[in-house]
Parts: structure tokens; C-alpha cells; sequence
């Protein structure tokens, strides 16, 4: 079967990043891009699928500007087999881009998708489970361990209070948390090797999918600040300060 | 008008994040009714009625309904969903499962995580790993939201007087099955309703040193513990204990953190605390730019000290 894992192209986890002081945005401009560290894992957990003889393709996708190509440039280095690139300048939101996947997915006929559990830009949390109603498939959101037997695949989830296992019949969609696996550093060969897979670049339009947003961004406003903090000598002052200042204790 | 509130519980009681997503829900206007939707959930259902105000509960049971399978639930609330504006959940792992399927469903865009409901199509929601705080203005006839729960006040678990109206559950989707559940045991208070965390990172060194230090820290202050994304990959902890932008976001009045840098991931969950306490012996660590109060010490004798001085 094939699997198909939807990437998107992020402001790098380790950027601190700036409201624009009009208020309309985040400043993305010359800002270090990477690809969402949830994806990573997606692709990762696909790649090993196939390493295990369980998966015969794996196809990535990115919906975006066409700087996602490199994106998936990183995906395909990882050892994902060829690239869909859905290129287009609209703010996507997550409804949007399940749709696109949805065109996808009918095209591709994948017996898998695996998509990050959450985006660390919108940090929506939405985009799997959108796919998955509006492919009318099955889902395991926030997966910790995924295993695929015959035409069913076991997915452990982490929950609030532990975790819990799901049996979904295939086709299905599956988003990845932090635990399921560590994603491989690529190798400068599979770059190079990378570079040479096949990426196929369609507009919305192409896909038949309407992708204005549907919800408006009014403003961006940086975060209440919190006042200074002081630092105390030893142990017997901060109980002092928690109970007689803060009084919390 | 009118919100509906889906229920998080265990088919015996309402969880608390459900009076949290209840106050939300009368912030946008207009009745609140709760959905419950379970197994054997009667008593869920009467406590639901209980929650002031709540001016309806919706009573679905059936065994589809028995595991919170996200096809099934979704199914039930979609079953009910043209009678609503708005239709919240806790942003929970559970809520967060299910609400964009039923947005998907109902061809409208989802609102995650809000903070604040500014007016009944405009609410307030963090990006960016809580960095930034965007506006967003929905113009889709139903608005499905998930409520950060820490962002809303409990509302009171008692008081209403509630009616409650059965409905037929939906059928099973046959798609997927439940197969088990592993539940983390503990005697402590829940992590996202603890008035006090103390919380644990990588400066612990291991599982068994994060026990023997915090667990007594917590069983004197009546706390829950947290920890770090770095303690949970490197199995100190449990990952359901885990605070951050990835984890759980608590909001508690007091927080301290031990051994723990303060990475962005970190903060996210845990920056809207009333007091945050750090204990690093690291005097650059960012921890320290949040903390109201910093000791700047090996948590390994500072931890006891203050175990001993409460």
C-alpha cells in the first residue's frame, strides 16, 4: 500500500518569534523555516513502514508558497519516494487544507495517511481529523505506537490519564505525537539523492478545492507580560516570600 | 441562540474541564445545553444537570458511544448539531479528537484553544506556542470551538436544576474498535486542576531520583506533579505528566519548577500560572525571566531544605 504524510514548512521550533507592532501578524521574514517537527516524525514513521516491507511508496505532500519544496526536498532525504507540492500564496487554514489533502487522497488511493499531530505555528490541532471526516475514514490522533497486520493497523494513543490502543481498518488516517519514534538526520548522499525524485506541483484550482479562509484574523498582539521577578537568597526566603508575600502557601 | 457544551466524563461523573467549557459557553450567549454521551452515563447525565447554568442535557446511550471512539462521538453531536450556534468543547485530549471532525461535517472552520470570547463570533486564541495572542472572527453559522480551559473560571458544579431529555445513540461506525487502556495510577490531584504543581526536568538524572525528590515536595504542599517534555523522553516521568505546548497547559496559583531551563515548549503550558517558583542552579537558565521568585541552587539540597522549612 502507500502511504501519504502531509508536511508544512514552519518558522523553526527554536525561533523566538516577534509580533509585527501593526498588529496584523507574526514576523515570518527572514526567519530560520523548517519543517513542523511533528511531520518529521510522520515521515520517519512512514519510511520505517516501508523499511519493514509493509508500505510500497511513500508520497509527501506540502500545501503553500513554493519554498515548500524544500520541505519536501527534506521529506524525500529522509526516504520519502516523490513529492506533491500544492502551490499556492492563500493563508491555508486547516479546513483548506484537509480538502486539498481529500482531492489527494482520492487521487492517490494511499492505505495510509500520517500527518503531525499539530502544526507549533497555528497550533490548531485539527488538520488529521478534518481529513479524516471529510474522507469518512477512520482516525488515531496522537499516536505513540503504530502497528500495521493485514488489512487493520493497531494505534496506541496517548490520552489524558495514560494511553489507549484503537484497531482502525485500513484505509486510515493516523496523527503522530512526540513518542512515536526519533526522526533520522539526513545524510548529505540522500540530500543529493533527494534532489532527483520526481515533485509534481498542482494549484488549488487544479484540485477543484476552494481554499479562502474562512475564519478572519482580526489582530496579533503579543502576550500579557509578566512583571519581574526577583531572586531570592535561600531556601528559608522563598518560603518566607511564598507565604507572606505571595501567600500561595 | 443557543451553545452546546460536550460533556468530558467517565460515564459516572463530569470531568472538571467540562465547567470550564460550560462558563465559555455562556460567554458566547444564550442557553447552554450539555451533551453526555456515554455508556451507562445516568449519572454523568445528573450531574450535568446540576452545573448552573445549564439549561438542558442531552442524554445519549448506547455501547457505540461506550469508548469516546472520535467517529462515533462526532456522529452524536452531528446528529443534534442544527439546533446549535456554537458548539464547544474542552480542549482536551478528547475534545481535541473530535471537535474538527464535526467541523469538517458541518463545512466550517474550527476555532482551537480559545482564551476569551469577545463577542460571539470573535474569540481570542494563543499561536505560536502561546508567543502570540491572535483575534479571530468566524463567519460560518456554527462556530466549533475547543476551550482552553485554564483561559475560563469552573462553572459551579451545583445550583442548576437542569432537565434532562434522552436520545437514541448513533450506530456503531464499524470502522474502528477500542482495544484497551493503560491508565497512569495516581493518588495525587489531577495535573490540570492541582492548585499547586511542582514540576520536574532533566536535572533529576533519573526516574528514580525524580521520584525521591519530588514526590515528597508534593505530598507536603498537596500538589500534582508535573514535568518536562526532557524528564518524559528520558523516562523519568510518565508522558501524561508532561506541561508544555505539547502537553498539558496548566494554570495553577502556584508553580515550581525544578531543574527545569524553560524552553518556549515548557512555557507555553505552564506561563499563565499566578506564581511561578524556579530552582535551577543555573543563573542563565530562561526560567528565571518568568519566575516571580528564583533560587538559584542544586535542586538536589534545595528541594529537601524546602520539603523541611514547609
Amino acid at each position: 500500500m502507500k502511504v501519504l504524510v502531509p508536511v508544512k514548512r514552519v518558522v523553526d521550533y527554536n525561533v523566538k518569534v516577534r509580533v509585527k507592532s501593526d498588529g496584523t501578524g507574526v514576523d515570518i521574514a527572514n526567519v530560520k523555516m523548517s519543517m513542523n517537527p511533528f511531520d518529521e516524525i510522520a515521515v520517519e514513521e512512514a519510511v520505517r513502514l516501508k523499511e519493514k516491507g509493509l508500505v510500497t511508496e511513500v508520497i509527501v505532500v506540502s500545501c503553500g508558497v513554493a519554498q515548500c519544496q524544500e520541505t519536501l526536498r527534506t521529506a524525500m532525504a529522509i526516504g520519502a519516494d516523490r513529492g506533491i507540492l500544492v502551490e499556492t500564496d492563500v493563508d491555508l487554514q486547516p479546513l483548506a487544507v484537509a480538502k486539498l489533502l481529500k482531492a489527494l487522497v482520492d487521487k492517490e488511493q494511499p492505505g495510509l495517511v500520517i500527518l503531525g499531530k499539530q502544526a507549533i505555528d497555528g497550533d490548531n490541532n485539527q488538520t488529521g481529523q478534518m481529513l479524516a471526516a471529510l474522507t469518512d475514514l477512520p482516525q488515531a490522533t496522537f499516536a505513540s505506537k503504530v502497528e500495521v497486520a493485514g488489512d487493520k493497523v493497531s494505534v496506541s494513543r496517548e490520552v489524558d490519564g495514560g494511553l489507549e490502543t484503537l484497531s482502525l481498518s485500513i484505509p486510515a488516517i493516523i496523527t503522530t505525537d512526540l513518542r512515536l519514534n526519533e526522526p533520522r538526520y539526513v545524510t548529505l548522499p540522500n540530500i543529493m539523492k533527494a534532489k532527483k525524485k520526481q515533485l509534481d506541483t498542482f494549484k488549488p484550482e487544479d484540485l477543484g478545492v476552494d481554499v479562502a479562509p474562512r475564519l478572519k484574523t482580526l489582530k496579533v498582539a503579543e502576550p500579557a507580560k509578566r512583571g519581574a521577578g526577583v531572586k531570592v537568597a535561600d531556601v528559608a526566603a522563598l518560603v518566607d516570600k511564598l507565604k507572606n508575600e505571595a501567600k500561595v502557601i | 441562540m443557543t451553545s452546546l457544551v460536550i460533556a468530558e466524563h467517565d460515564n459516572a461523573s463530569i470531568k472538571p474541564a467540562t465547567l470550564n467549557t460550560v462558563t465559555a459557553a455562556a460567554a458566547c450567549g444564550g442557553d447552554v445545553h450539555v451533551l453526555v454521551a456515554g455508556e451507562g452515563a445516568a449519572a454523568a447525565a445528573a450531574a450535568a444537570a446540576q452545573i448552573a447554568g445549564v439549561s438542558k442535557v442531552i442524554h445519549a446511550d448506547g455501547a457505540s458511544l461506550k469508548d469516546g471512539l472520535a467517529e462515533n462521538v462526532a456522529a452524536q453531536v452531528l446528529a443534534i448539531a442544527s439546533s446549535y450556534s456554537h458548539i464547544l468543547f474542552p480542549s482536551t485530549a478528547a475534545g481535541k479528537n473530535v471537535a474538527p471532525r464535526v467541523a469538517a461535517k458541518l463545512d466550517v472552520a474550527q476555532i482551537s484553544d480559545i482564551t476569551k470570547v469577545d463577542a460571539p463570533d470573535t474569540f481570542e486564541r494563543p499561536i505560536y506556542a502561546g508567543n502570540a495572542i491572535a483575534t479571530v472572527q468566524s463567519a460560518d453559522a456554527v462556530k466549533v470551538i475547543t476551550v482552553r480551559t485554564t483561559g475560563f473560571d469552573a462553572a459551579a458544579a451545583t445550583g442548576g436544576s437542569a432537565a434532562v431529555e434522552a436520545v437514541a445513540a448513533v450506530a456503531d461506525s464499524g470502522k474502528s474498535a477500542f482495544v484497551g487502556r493503560e491508565v497512569t495510577k495516581s493518588e495525587r490531584p489531577e495535573l490540570t486542576a492541582a492548585k499547586i504543581i511542582v514540576s520536574g526536568g532533566r536535572a533529576l538524572g533519573s526516574a528514580e531520583k525524580f521520584t525521591e525528590v519530588m514526590s515528597p515536595l508534593a505530598d507536603k504542599l498537596g500538589a500534582a506533579i508535573g514535568a518536562s517534555r526532557a524528564a518524559v523522553d528520558a523516562g523519568y516521568a510518565p508522558n501524561d505528566l508532561q506541561v508544555g505546548q505539547t502537553g498539558k497547559i496548566v494554570a495553577p496559583q502556584l508553580y515550581i519548577a525544578c531543574g527545569i531551563s524553560g524552553a518556549i515548549q515548557h512555557l507555553a503550558g505552564m506561563k499563565d500560572s499566578k506564581v511561578i517558583v524556579a530552582i535551577n542552579k543555573d543563573p542563565e537558565a530562561p526560567i528565571f525571566s518568568v519566575a516571580d521568585y528564583g533560587l538559584e541552587a542544586d535542586l538536589f539540597t534545595a528541594v529537601p531544605e524546602l520539603v523541611k522549612a514547609l
